[in-house]
């Protein structure tokens, strides 16, 4: 039997429920179709008690649902008010698999084969995910789950705990304390999840508390209440078949990303990248006429955001013009050049007077220009500094600008840029300091894009990308090699070139290679390594701005060193011929690489010798030493193990300290201690979604009021540089009298109670507010803690022996 | 990996201080000619008395900047959710590299603390003028010289006993995944030593229990327990190990490295604690003293002024 509607919504978010109850409200025939057992599943999975925000505060809320900050259980019960209030056709349990058909037509498939028909599609399955299941028999059992709420709600029982990724390991750890857990793991190694989880699993194993079984799978399980257990796991091992008699399985194997799913229904995705969201239209229509994307899906992180589009989308469908519940903000926006325009010319402006935006959706301009800044700085005004540490990236709309740029030799360079051209990409994609100086000469209106936004979008929009990569590759090659390069010289040397991208570890070219052409290194490192009497040894340390490779095309010899990425690199290679050509008619070029040569000749005489810097080095590039700008190192032949730099870190932040001394791996007398390393990208800003981990002028990265406590950023950080705790917003620094009595020594007890205070994200901020620097370095009575950024590593590198091991 | 020492902070700069002073005060000491000789009273006394009370005082602050690390906030713009950077106002300019940025490190307090606190033997020692006796000078005097060498021992541990310990740890983590390892050896052996004859069980589980790493002030400074069962545990299943049959062998073999191998890793959790404890527990003398000896140089002066 198959029934009829007028609008099918697909997931009960948010933004799904937000639709739903509008369609309600009208009195429009609809579906709610919900995969999970509870309406806003996501939201239910958060964990009990969390207080969720109303993030971004500045913009309206539009939709018949209520919602402002409160705690999870708040949201709930007035959501489950509302669907019942305005009788929304919701069906719980019921899966989308497939979508067939057209505008007016459509037919959803369910998991339990059942289809329905529908006119319009609206799709809000969010970025959540299908949750993979076990896949063998007995998966839907009674006490088979597949996630974990409270690991202290279970005492005294046996538990099987599948998976070895983070999930996995830290539902272990945390059920281990008061039950007997198995854990299984597919992999012969727990190699898939972080440092500080496998240290703590190993420890767990050693001490038997946790039993692992590894190149293991279950086959099937049985319920089963023999014994006073309640199920019967039949397991594979590499040592053959083992029955484990259980009270519970969980199983964490992660969850598909909804992707696959989308492009089984028709929906388009720009590229192959994995942050890229679909195309959509401004009504949110997807290159599938009738069906619609909306919420996290459709690429707006935020609760708030998915309410508002559920509101529109019903508007939409029925033809209805909508002011979007952003107008005024972006009405404001485009006031500040143009104080007379509508939003929609003001648009046709950005468009004309900035190419590189030219081919966006009206969607994502609108999206972008809600991201961005309009500044307008009068003449002189200077926009940004030679060495800050901003990522930001700027289309000019109107106005002439000045470039300052340093060149190696220290002398500056100057030359003038105007509407039509952007800047700043140079360190949005390396992730270091600004290379140039950037002041207004005329007045100027320019649209300032944050990193995150810029990013998405080089990633969803193929001509962006093309353009940024065009400006980009001429820049590099000036950056690296020389500023007075003649327009005609560049493009030139430009015949042929590309963009490769490589991985950390991954090599560029071997010792022995054929030497393809000259590398410019505009984002990550290279390490240059040399094969002598069958060992390798480390030569140097190539780091962003500068170039390699050129002497295999000066001497026209096979490689004689082998590159190898140290962080995730990117480089613009120019071709052998047309570099050789280059050097052929321009003397000036050639002077330069020459000199370069002779010094690259003498630098490995310098270092060859030693041959165990190398080691040192290379155990700090395995640690991920490469893409960090600002490393908190001990030096442990120094070290008195005090902890006064801790106690020091906690004074300054809250009573927590926000790094681990004792944790982290030691070579020779370097430790590496648990903290975070201030990347050059870093990965915990890759999935916030208030927005709020930056990178301030100087280089710090910080998490700025508005943290939602979701722990996306600390799961992604790879250093585990970031704790989840409740800061006592009351917590004084003890006084004289106190610290004198009580000791030096930050005391762990002098916490609140965890329960009272909303958990956030807390992360080494370097003591950015403490103008004499990081508390920690500047605590140490004997010298020992110090902190390095990349360039200081490359020195490091060429130093004389005494200043390494 | 070497950065300088606290001796060597800053190309000796507290130490070049430190003689000028002991150098001037010696010169002036020899050649003064004044009529009253050279004792505390004299005007050449007062210079060295004040002197020397001044650099006290220093050496007390040490003390205060310790716990107190001096933290200039400036209350910078955060950066909102919704407006991107340009509005943090692009105040100052902090130096690049911490490397060259000593400003007035803990380090620096503590290379001056040692060389001047060491400089007052000679400046303390020359304003008595060489006068003691049974009085609350004195005492003064002899508190001060025991900080001092306290002090100095203080100094020698911060520069011997780190290497030590990292050489000690090897490349075992941290000091709680050393004692999880011993925990897992002892639960190998008891389940290791079940299938032998009741001696051996009862060997390996006094070993398991009575094995203590830490304990009183002197255990830990020496690294020792006296009659350590693990210890006894190894040399005694050596001996053992003679009167079993043949197809015991392997087995036992087994218990025995376990044994020998959690022997080794005792002893390293031992010279662990004992390395911190001399790291750490001379500060209960040199802290205590200081504070006394600067009671007693108060009530010097008082009763100075008091009795004039
Ligand atoms: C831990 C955590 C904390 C967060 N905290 C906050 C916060 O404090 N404030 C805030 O504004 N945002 C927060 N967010 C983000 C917020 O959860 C999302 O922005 C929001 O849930 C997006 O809504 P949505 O409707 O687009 O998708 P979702 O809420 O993910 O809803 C999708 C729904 O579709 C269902 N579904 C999926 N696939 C199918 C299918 N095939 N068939 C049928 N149904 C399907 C799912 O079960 C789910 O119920 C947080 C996110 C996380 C993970
Ligand atoms: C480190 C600090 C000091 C120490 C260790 C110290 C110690 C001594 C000693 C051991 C004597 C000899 C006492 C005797 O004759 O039996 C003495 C004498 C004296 N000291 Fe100090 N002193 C210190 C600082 C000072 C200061 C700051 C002053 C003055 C302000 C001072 C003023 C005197 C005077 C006036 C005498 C002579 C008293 C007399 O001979 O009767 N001293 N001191
Ligand atoms: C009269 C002389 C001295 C006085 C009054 C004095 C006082 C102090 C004080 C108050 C502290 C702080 C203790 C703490 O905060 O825990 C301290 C620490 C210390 N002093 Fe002295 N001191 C004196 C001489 C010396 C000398 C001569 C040396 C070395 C040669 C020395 C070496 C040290 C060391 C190594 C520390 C420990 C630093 C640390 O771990 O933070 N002191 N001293
Ligand atoms: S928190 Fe982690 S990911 Fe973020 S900057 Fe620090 S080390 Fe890098
Ligand atoms: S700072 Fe971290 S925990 Fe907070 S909202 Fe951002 S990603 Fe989530």
């Amino acid at each position: 039997m198959t029934e009829k509607f007028k609008i099918a919504i697909i997931g009960a978010g948010p933004a799904g429920l937000s639709a739903a109850t509008h369609a309600a409200e009208l009195g429009i025939s609809h579906v709610l179709l919900e995969a999970g057992q509870h309406p806003a599943n996501t939201i239910h999975k958060y964990q009990k008690g969390k207080l969720v925000m109303a993030e971004p505060a500045v913009l309206p809320l539009r939709s018949p649902m209520a919602f402002a900050a409160g705690t999870r259980e708040n949201i709930l019960e007035t959501w489950h008010e509302d669907i019942q209030r305005y009788k929304v056709n919701l069906r719980l349990g019921a899966q989308v698999d497939g979508i067939k058909g057209e505008r007016g037509d459509f037919h959803v498939t369910l998991s339990s084969e059942q289809t329905i028909n529908a006119e319009f599609v609206v799709l809000a399955i969010g970025l959540q995910g299908n949750i993979n299941k076990l896949g063998v028999q007995g998966e839907d059992l009674p006490n088979v789950q597949y996630q974990l709420d409270d690991p202290e709600e279970f005492k005294d029982e046996t538990i099987v705990v599948v998976g070895g990724g983070d999930a996995g390991v830290e539902n272990a750890l945390a059920l281990a304390q008061q039950n007997r857990v198995i854990l299984i793991n597919r992999e012969e190694e727990f190699s898939r999840c972080k440092e500080g989880n496998f240290l703590m699993l190993q420890a767990a194993i050693k001490a038997g508390r946790i039993e692992p079984r590894v190149s293991a799978g279950i086959d099937h399980i049985d319920a089963d209440t023999e014994n006073g257990f309640l199920l019967r796991v039949v397991a594979k091992t590499s040592e053959g078949v083992e029955i484990i008699n259980c009270h519970r399985v969980i199983a964490r194997l992660g969850a598909s990303p909804p992707r696959k799913l989308l492009e089984s229904f028709g929906v388009k995705f720009p590229n192959s990248d994995i942050s890229s969201a679909p195309e959509l239209s401004e009504q949110y229509e997807s290159n599938v006429p009738g069906l619609y994307i909306i919420g996290a899906l459709g690429g707006c992180p935020l609760i708030k955001q998915a309410l508002n589009h559920g509101y529109e989308v019903i508007e939409y469908i029925l033809g209805n013009p909508v002011v979007a519940a952003d107008e005024p903000l972006l009405k404001q926006k485009i006031s500040s050049f143009n104080a007379s325009c509508s939003v929609n010319e003001g648009l046709a402006i950005i468009r004309r007077n900035a190419p590189i935006l030219a081919d966006l959706t009206a969607l994502q301009l609108r999206e972008l220009l809600l991201e961005s800044c309009v500044l307008t700085p009068r003449p002189n005004e200077t926009i940004f500094n030679y060495d800050d540490y901003t990522s930001s990236f700027f289309s000019i709309l109107e106005g002439e600008l000045a470039v300052f740029v340093k060149a190696k030799d220290g002398s500056e360079i100057y030359f003038q840029t105007k509407a039509g051209n952007f800047f700043g990409e140079m360190g949005l994609i390396s992730g270091r300091r600004r290379s140039a100086t950037i002041k207004a000469i005329t007045d100027c209106v320019l649209i300032e894009t944050p990193r995150r936004s810029m990013l998405k979008l080089i990633n969803s929009v193929e001509s962006v990308r093309r353009k940024l990569d065009e400006v980009s590759m001429k820049r590099v090659v000036r950056n690296c090699l020389t500023n007075t390069l003649p327009e005609s010289e560049l493009n030139y040397l430009l015949q042929g070139a590309t963009i490769r991208r490589y991985k950390a570890g991954d090599v560029l070219f071997h010792q022995g290679d054929k030497a393809d052409g000259l590398y410019l290194i505009r984002r990550g490192s290279v390490i240059i390594s040399q094969m002598t009497g069958g060992k390798e040894d480390v030569l140097s340390y190539v780091i962003t701005g500068n170039y390699f490779g050129e002497m295999a095309l000066i001497s026209d010899k096979p490689r004689s060193k082998t590159a190898r990425a140290a962080s995730a690199t990117e480089v613009v290679l120019l071709k052998a011929p047309v570099v050789i050509a280059a050097l052929e008619r321009n003397t000036d070029l050639r002077d330069l690489l020459a000199a370069r040569y002779r010094e690259n000749a003498h630098d490995k005489k310098m270092i060859e010798p030693q041959g165990k810097p190398g080691n040192l080095f290379t155990f700090l590039i395995q640690q991920g030493v490469g893409e960090a700008t600002d490393v908190l190192l001990i030096d442990y032949s120094l070290c008195i193990r005090c902890n006064n730099c801790e106690t020091a870190c906690a004074n300054t932040h809250g009573g927590i300290s926000l790094f681990d001394r004792e944790a982290g791996p030691t070579h020779g007398h370097t430790h590496l201690p648990t903290s975070c390393r201030h990347c050059e990208h870093p990965y915990c800003m890759q999935d916030c979604p208030p927005n709020v981990i930056h990178r301030s002028v100087n280089g710090e990265v910080f998490i700025a009021d508005g943290c939602i406590g979701c722990s996306n950023c600390k799961n992604n950080c790879p250093y585990d540089a970031i704790q989840m705790v409740a800061v006592d917003p009351k917590f004084k620094k003890p006084g004289l009298w106190q610290a004198l009595l009580g000791g030096a020594n930050h005391d762990e007890k002098n916490r609140l109670p965890d329960d009272d205070l909303p958990k956030k994200a807390i992360k080494c901020d370097l003591c950015k507010d403490n103008v004499s620097g990081p508390a920690c370095v500047r605590s140490c009575p004997t010298g020992a803690a110090l902190r390095i950024s990349p360039e200081a590593l490359s020195l490091t590198m060429r130093d004389s022996s005494a200043a390494l091991e | 990996m070497q950065r300088s020492t606290l001796l060597k902070y800053k190309n000796y700069r507290y130490f070049k201080a430190a003689s000028l002073l002991v150098i001037f005060a010696v010169m002036a000491y020899l050649f003064d000619q004044s009529a009253t000789g050279a004792y505390g009273g004299s005007w050449l006394g007062y210079l060295f008395g004040i002197l020397s009370a001044s650099i006290v005082v220093v050496l007390m602050l040490y003390g205060v900047r310790k716990r107190l690390a001096p933290i200039r906030t400036e209350r910078r713009n955060l950066l909102n959710a919704l407006s991107p950077q340009q509005k943090v106002p692009d105040s100052r300019k902090r130096e690049a590299n911490w490397l060259r940025h000593h400003g007035a490190t803990l380090q620096g307090w503590l290379s001056a603390h040692a060389y001047l606190g060491s400089a007052l033997v000679v400046l303390a020692t020359l304003h008595t003028g060489f006068q003691f006796g049974w009085n609350i000078h004195s005492l003064a005097y002899v508190l001060m010289m025991s900080a001092i060498i306290s002090g100095c021992y203080g100094i020698y541990a911060y520069l011997r006993f780190p290497r030590l310990m990292t050489a000690n740890m090897g490349g075992i983590g941290t000091f709680d995944s050393l004692l999880l390892e011993i925990d897992n050896l002892d639960k190998q052996a008891s389940i290791k030593s079940l299938q032998f004859s009741d001696d051996i069980c009862a060997i390996v589980l006094k070993a398991r229990q009575g094995t203590r790493i830490g304990g009183n002030l002197f255990q830990q400074l020496t690294a020792y327990q006296r009659n350590c069962p693990t210890s006894q545990a190894v040399q005694q299943l050596q001996v053992l190990g003679k009167n079993l049959k043949y197809d015991q062998l392997k087995s036992f073999d087994d218990l025995y490295s376990v044994m020998a191998h959690k022997e080794s890793l005792v002893r390293r959790a031992r010279l662990d604690v004992m390395y911190k404890a001399r790291l750490g527990f001379w500060l209960y003398l040199h802290t205590p003293l200081s504070i006394a000896f600067l009671a007693a140089l108060i009530a010097h002066i008082v009763a100075i002024f008091f009795y004039w």
